[in-house]
């Protein structure tokens, strides 16, 4: 109680000083509707007023409650066969849709759940600690397919290429990344020509998550190569498509319940309103779709993170050594402490990332701190859960070995902890300049 | 115009390790995770059924106890539910309260709104009483259908399908009625997220049980809880000769 009157009063100085502001500035400049000023100032404030509380809003919280029980109840035991057989979880992804989990920022005017990215971040991370691979899925579709849609796509592009991916009937992958260039991205080498009233796309796609199992894609291509980077163009292409062809299945580490393969365009020909954004503005809409995306992929690596330091914590209460439960031994506290500090970090960075979004704030350092932090804890706490666990860490009956292998990749893909750490410093230097 | 009433109510949740007190005048709720009663939720689910099929008009949700229960009341809004009410009872007659006051307070909500249905939990996973739906019908001298595995609603009338002993066993009821849901008559549905946001804006009116004209005097006085006693050891036996003994011996059979 004490803290929410802080958060009341410390909400009502801002409101209040915000407030005088606003009233003395409209005094002296005409504004069109003073009023939608202020709830736009009241809205912004929600970013800054709720790290003073020690819990999230209470529609975030039932948010969270209702993703964690689906994900005990119907992720968890069935990731470890989903992992296993390298199965899509098709009936899981369409269930998660009927909640409006698989498009929680699009509008519900376009079919979503017409939340923010908090409100997203948390849904991951709760998905993802049932099942890792099932959380990639939700992240990829919502972050990287709808994102990009939602912020550069025609009203008419938005009803056509978000609203069926809302359900979980279809889910949307992203191709950016080509055999040539990962970190790259500029040096794009799949090319598009305009010929009449299409674009003609050639070239190659490698490491597309969603690949086998999604029905459309935003791809990228070098419509002006003399241009470099800002040569790229985005396109929405349909899957399957006269001209697209899918790779083999990549046999992965982790997420193995994901399909991942290249994407071999040959004279792929679409229309031209299937262009999305301006001809030129591939490479910035795709490093925007990228900086969301981290904060998508943080939670995944949170989730992740979490379920390795759950079987540790539960392991170290039951399993017995010197006469006592090994979570009397110091080595094995400090082990599970440090794994509790690296979440907890992490989730503040990725949940302070969100907000900033919400607030539509600059967030880019954010995110990429928040992903570095998140990826890291991942594999950190899967690394130490397995040695918690011992012999039983390295054998699939317990998920810790999943864990370990799921979290791997959360480092590699939406930029690696190497380019995180040249965006973080980058943003750093900018603050710094004199 | 039909109206259903759904009891919700607040439990300790089903998977916690429940504790008791130092003291053994109840278990431990400080900082346990709390949520809705699974038959409760399967109560919910039922309702939201029956108005989606054009049945009924209005699901209220209704929960008596202190300020925590109204984020039961609001899981059952995201359910579908379109409204609730709260019952105030907190301290002393919160510990007390048992069916014979909740069953009062849902008779004269049954009377005050309407209704003609109230449908709840065969019972709570804490007291396991299973006595709330039946007295509810008995001070409303209102049929009941208890144990319900199947509900049909034709015209007036309600055909329940109960589980019982022996089987199943299907009877006809006149409606208003009041039902407990058991294990098998649905599967609860996750609230979605749009429901979540909808259910921040739906009404919970607040009220206290002398609003009702009920009083929550308790007849019931709990002396001491107690653990179960652990499990001690089994012993191995070489044959079913050696097992027949051995039961006879320490008096089993």
């Amino acid at each position: 109680f004490h803290l929410r009157m802080m958060e009341a009063t410390v909400f009502l100085d801002t409101f209040n000083a915000c407030r005088h502001f606003l009233v003395s500035f409209t005094r002296s400049v005409p504004r069109l509707n003073p009023v939608s000023e202020l709830y736009g100032q009241l809205f912004r404030l929600h970013g800054l007023v709720f790290p003073l509380t020690s819990e999230l809003p209470e529609m975030h919280q039932m948010m969270r409650q209702t993703c964690r029980d689906y994900a005990d109840r119907e992720l968890g035991p069935i990731a470890g066969k989903l992992d296993k057989e390298h199965l899509f979880p098709a009936q899981q992804v369409r269930e998660l849709g009927a909640m409006g989990v698989m498009a929680v920022e699009v509008p519900e005017a376009l079919g979503g759940a017409g939340m923010d990215y908090l409100a997203y971040s948390l849904a991951v991370e709760e998905i993802s600690r049932g099942c890792g691979s099932t959380g990639c899925v939700v992240s990829v579709n919502n972050s990287l397919y709808i994102g990009p849609i939602l912020k550069f796509g025609t009203q008419k592009q938005k009803e056509q290429w978000i609203t069926p991916f809302t359900t979980g009937e279809k889910v949307g992958c992203f191709a950016l990344s080509e055999p040539g260039n990962g970190s790259d991205a500029g040096a794009a080498s799949t090319l598009a020509r305009q010929e009449g009233e299409e674009w003609v796309l050639n070239g190659t796609k490698a490491w597309i998550t969603n690949s086998w199992d999604a029905s459309a894609t935003v791809i990228f291509a070098t419509t002006d190569k003399s241009l470099k980077h800002k040569g790229i163009s985005a396109f929405l292409v349909p899957m399957p498509h006269p001209g697209l062809s899918l790779g083999k299945k990549e046999d992965k580490l982790g997420i193995r319940a994901t399909s991942t393969a290249n994407l071999i365009l040959e004279d792929c020909r679409i229309p031209l309103g299937n262009m999305l954004g301006s001809r030129g503005s591939g490479f910035k809409i795709a490093m925007q779709t990228l900086d969301s995306g981290r904060i998508g992929i943080a939670s995944q690596a949170l989730g992740i993170a979490q379920a390795a330091l759950d079987c540790a914590a539960d392991y170290a209460h039951k399993r017995t050594a010197f006469g006592a439960p090994i979570g009397k031994l110091q080595a094995v506290q400090f082990k599970l402490a440090d794994m509790a500090v690296a979440v907890e970090s992490a989730r503040l960075l990725t949940w302070k990332a969100a907000m900033l979004k919400d607030a539509k704030k600059p967030f880019t350092k954010e995110a990429a701190m928040a992903k570095l932090a998140a990826s890291e804890a991942a594999t950190f706490c899967g690394h130490q859960s397995i040695q918690v666990l011992g012999g039983m860490g390295y054998v699939t009956d317990m998920p810790a070995e999943r864990h370990y292998r799921d979290a791997r990749i959360t480092e590699i893909y939406e930029g690696t902890s190497e380019i995180q750490r040249l965006v973080i410093a980058g943003q750093l230097l900018k603050e710094y300049a004199s | 115009m039909s109206r259903v009433l759904v009891g919700v109510k607040r439990v300790i949740d089903y998977a916690v390790k429940i504790r008791v007190k130092p003291d053994q005048s109840g278990v431990v709720t400080d900082g346990v995770k709390h949520s809705m009663n699974p038959f409760c939720e399967i109560a919910v689910e039922e309702a939201v059924k029956l108005k989606e099929k054009k049945f009924i008009k209005e699901v209220v949700a209704v929960s008596c106890g202190p300020s925590q229960v109204t984020e039961t009341i609001r899981t059952a809004l995201a359910m579908g539910c379109d409204r609730g009410i709260h019952v105030e009872v907190s301290g002393k007659d919160y510990e007390a309260m048992g069916p014979l006051q909740i069953s009062k307070i849902f008779a004269a909500l049954a009377k005050k709104e309407e209704a003609s249905l109230v449908i709840l939990g065969k019972q709570a996973i804490d007291d396991d009483c299973n006595q709330t739906g039946q007295m509810t019908a008995a001070l409303l001298d209102w049929p009941q259908g208890t144990f319900a595995s199947e509900v049909t609603i034709d015209g007036e009338t309600v055909k329940v399908v109960r589980e019982i002993d022996g089987g199943l066993e299907t009877i006809k009821i006149s409606m208003p009625a009041v039902l407990t849901a058991d294990l098998r008559l649905n599967t609860p549905r996750y609230a979605t997220l749009p429901n979540i946001m909808k259910a921040k804006k739906k009404k919970i009116a607040n009220m206290k049980p002398a609003d009702l004209g009920v009083d929550m005097v308790s007849r019931v006085e709990v002396l001491r809880v107690d653990e179960p006693p652990t499990r001690l050891a089994g012993v191995k036996v070489e044959t079913v000769d050696d097992l027949v003994a051995k039961l006879k011996a320490n008096g089993t059979i």
